[in-house]
């Protein structure tokens, strides 16, 4: 039998776990920038520490943490444009944060709060998407309506491991391949889909192979590695950006906290087995290397926890002392007008709020 | 016998036919090592083995649709969507095809497929978390939908769904999942899949409901008996097919009908059964028909979720409008 296609995925780092180089690093890699990115990394780590800690003591419903996740969330939101459309999943707040959410918004969101989800930063970016790889197929339709009125925009996406055996994720993949679309689509591989680990989720060596099934470019990369996740970005970007097509990135990280605070982890996987994956989580690594640099030094790693706690906190309180909604805020928004049988409830709904105090 | 909770019973009729019967295959995301997000199937991966409880790739549409396939081929399957609102990448499947097999095929293939998924509101869940869909599925001419809202209920009724020869969506109110114990034989009696329950019986007015919202509307009856007004209570259960004639009775009787539901006013099955309380009952009537139901809004997340849902308080004031004559 003769060979008709031949494919390989490549796998791309720039810093070991150890935080030492495996190649020259790219022109991105700066002191400036990658301060940058370890303060919104430290800055999220906190948050999503205190966040678990309103919900146990029942200030915040249930919330899904990135602990371990935040460099391949960072490098999105860093190496994305403004003008540039997220369509997330639920836990990329580094991403979010970056493009200008506000964290008092993501805690109104998981407090129960719709008007979390009328966020700050830019307004054209989608809300938090729980149906599971329904979001892919919003950024591929972002990214057609970019090409349509050839707009130099790029639509980026975002979904788990286990997001990718749903068919929505194949679906947009093959659009955006069959019709070249500006989309970069990133799967955050943190090894399980609550209980259920890779190796039950699919048969496949690599999920960045999924992307030439879809005739589109794909690679694998160190989500763990700031360095080698933004070069990967940039690049997939920059080539959405001119017209010559999509990209699949894998980003291959570990979920270190429960899958949410409704989770407990520890019905399934090893202590051994997150244990081992702790000391390759992206923060300490990019720490070494910037000790190493000559860039941090303990008194800056102080100073900045200090920064980031009085931010989260100032955040917590802003959450915590917002005027709770109106139950009109439950009918007001369905329609751009409101319809009169809609009307009519609304008045019973206010009704019925009153009586109750 | 012991004393349980609904999920308790849930997973004990699940045990009990996947030991009477080796068609019988549990399957969904989370189902296996974890027992379930809720853990309604814990236990059953380590008794049964990892070939009959079993752990699935994250996708609905395959659930459903390899649920069709097994079932076709002769499997009982048991299939877990993780919530009620995941359900939707699965429709295609059960509408075009579990609930149309036997009858594009003249009988010649079936689809004896059950498909269980948490339901419903007052959990403090996220969003997507906690709708009422069951007019949905009601709608679909092939299916049957089943809500169970007591332990005993949820034993035989499920019991029922995996032993019938067609298929059933079963929803389980998860507010209801471990909100209060039952004694609940393990004795394998499976409940009719077409008949209402009268959970109390009365001579005023009949309060018709199903689902978690069940909890209210007893709460209702038990607060309106010390005002003088006689309640019957009907758990609806079996939404489709619908067993008009106990409500019918109940009616006649009363000539008074208060429908409860959590799912949007709209379209909802209560609108179905006053439809036939018209049709056939209107003589009996003594008063409107009054329906207690959730608005016709999104299903709004945790803050608002109490100011959505039916109360004990706007059931009561609706019994009370019906004895206004
Ligand atoms: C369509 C759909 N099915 C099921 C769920 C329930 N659910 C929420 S998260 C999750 C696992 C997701 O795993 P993965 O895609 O790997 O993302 P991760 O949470 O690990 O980041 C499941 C099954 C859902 N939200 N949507
Ligand atoms: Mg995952």
């Amino acid at each position: 039998m003769k060979t008709v296609a031949k494919f390989e995925i490549g796998f791309e780092q720039y810093l070991d776990p150890e935080g030492k180089p495996t190649k020259k690093l790219p022109r991105t890699a700066n002191k400036e920038e990658l301060l940058k990115l370890y303060r919104l990394m430290t800055l999220v780590r906190i948050f999503d520490t205190k966040a678990i800690a309103l919900q146990r003591t029942g200030k915040l419903g249930t919330y899904a943490s990135s602990l371990g996740h935040e460099a391949a969330h960072a490098a999105i939101g860093v190496a994305m444009k403004e003008k540039d459309c997220l369509a997330p999943m639920y836990r990329e707040y580094a991403a979010q944060i970056e493009r200008g959410v506000k964290m008092s918004e993501i805690l109104l969101y998981w407090g129960g709060d719709e008007r979390g989800s009328n966020f700050s930063g830019p307004a054209h970016d989608f809300p938090w998407c729980v149906p599971i790889a329904t979001q892919y197929l919003h950024a591929a339709g972002a990214a057609a309506a970019f090409k349509y009125r050839k707009e130099e925009r790029v639509a980026v996406t975002v979904i788990g491991d286990g997001g990718t055996s749903e068919g929505d994720f194949y679906e947009a993949i093959n659009a955006a391949g069959a019709w070249q679309l500006p989309f970069v689509g990133v799967v955050v591989n943190n090894k399980w889909a609550i209980s259920v680990p890779l190796e039950k989720q699919t048969a496949a060596e690599t999920l960045a192979q999924k992307g030439v099934a879809a005739g589109i470019e794909c690679v694998q990369v160190d989500g763990n590695d700031i360095v080698a996740m933004r070069e990967v970005m940039e690049k997939a970007l920059a080539k959405a950006r001119a017209g010559k097509g999509p990209t699949l990135i894998e980003a291959l990280t570990y979920r270190l906290h429960d899958h949410t605070t409704a989770d407990d982890a520890s019905r399934y996987r090893s202590d051994e087995e997150v244990k081992a994956h702790e000391s390759k989580e992206p923060l300490i690594r990019l720490r070494k290397y910037l000790m190493e640099q000559g860039w941090w030094t303990e008194e800056d790693e102080e100073k900045l926890i200090e920064e980031c706690r009085a931010e989260v906190d100032e955040a917590v309180s802003e959450y915590q002392n917002i005027e709770p909604p109106g139950v009109e805020d439950m009918f007001d928004y369905h329609f751009e007008e409101i319809t009169e049988p809609l009307a009519e409830q609304r008045e019973v709904a206010i009704r019925e709020a009153r009586r109750n105090g | 016998m012991a004393k349980m909770t609904l999920i308790d019973a849930i997973n004990m009729a699940m045990a009990h036919e996947l030991e009477n019967d080796d068609r019988v295959v549990v399957y969904g995301e989370d189902v296996g090592v974890n027992g379930g997000v809720f853990r309604a199937t814990i236990g059953l991966q380590e008794r049964f083995g990892e070939e009959r409880v079993m752990d699935t790739p994250l996708a609905e549409s395959m659930i459903a649709g390899m649920g069709v396939g097994m079932a076709a081929q002769g499997l009982r399957p048991v299939g877990e969507i993780q919530f009620s609102g995941f359900i939707y990448p699965g429709f295609d499947q059960i509408i075009s095809h579990a609930a149309r097999l036997r009858n594009r095929t003249r009988g010649r293939m079936t689809c004896p497929l059950v498909i269980r998924a948490p339901f419903g509101g007052g959990i403090h869940a996220p969003e997507h978390h906690s709708e009422s869909t069951e007019a949905l599925f009601a709608h679909i001419p092939g299916l049957r939908t089943v809500i169970p809202s007591s332990p005993q209920r949820a034993y035989g009724l499920l019991l029922a769904a995996i032993r019938c020869p067609d298929p059933v969506i079963f929803f389980e109110p998860n507010r209801l999942y471990r909100l209060t114990k039952q004694e609940v034989e393990d004795n394998g009696e499976a409940l009719p899949l077409d008949v209402c329950f009268v959970l109390r019986e009365g001579t005023d007015v009949t309060l018709i409901s199903w689902a978690p919202a069940m909890n209210e509307t007893l709460k209702a009856a038990a607060e309106l008996e010390e005002e003088g007004i006689s309640c019957e209570v009907i758990d609806v259960a079996t939404i489709a097919p619908l067993d008009m004639e106990t409500i019918l009775d109940s009616v006649a009787k009363t000539g008074r009908a208060v429908i409860v539901h959590e799912a949007p006013r709209n379209v909802g099955v209560g609108a179905e059964i006053a439809a036939n309380l018209a049709e056939h009952g209107i003589y009996d009537l003594r008063a409107p028909i009054q329906r207690v139901t959730g608005y016709d809004t999104v299903m709004p997340l945790a803050k608002m979720e109490k100011q959505y849902l039916p109360s004990t308080a706007r059931i009561k004031d609706a019994a009370r409008r019906t004895m206004e004559d």
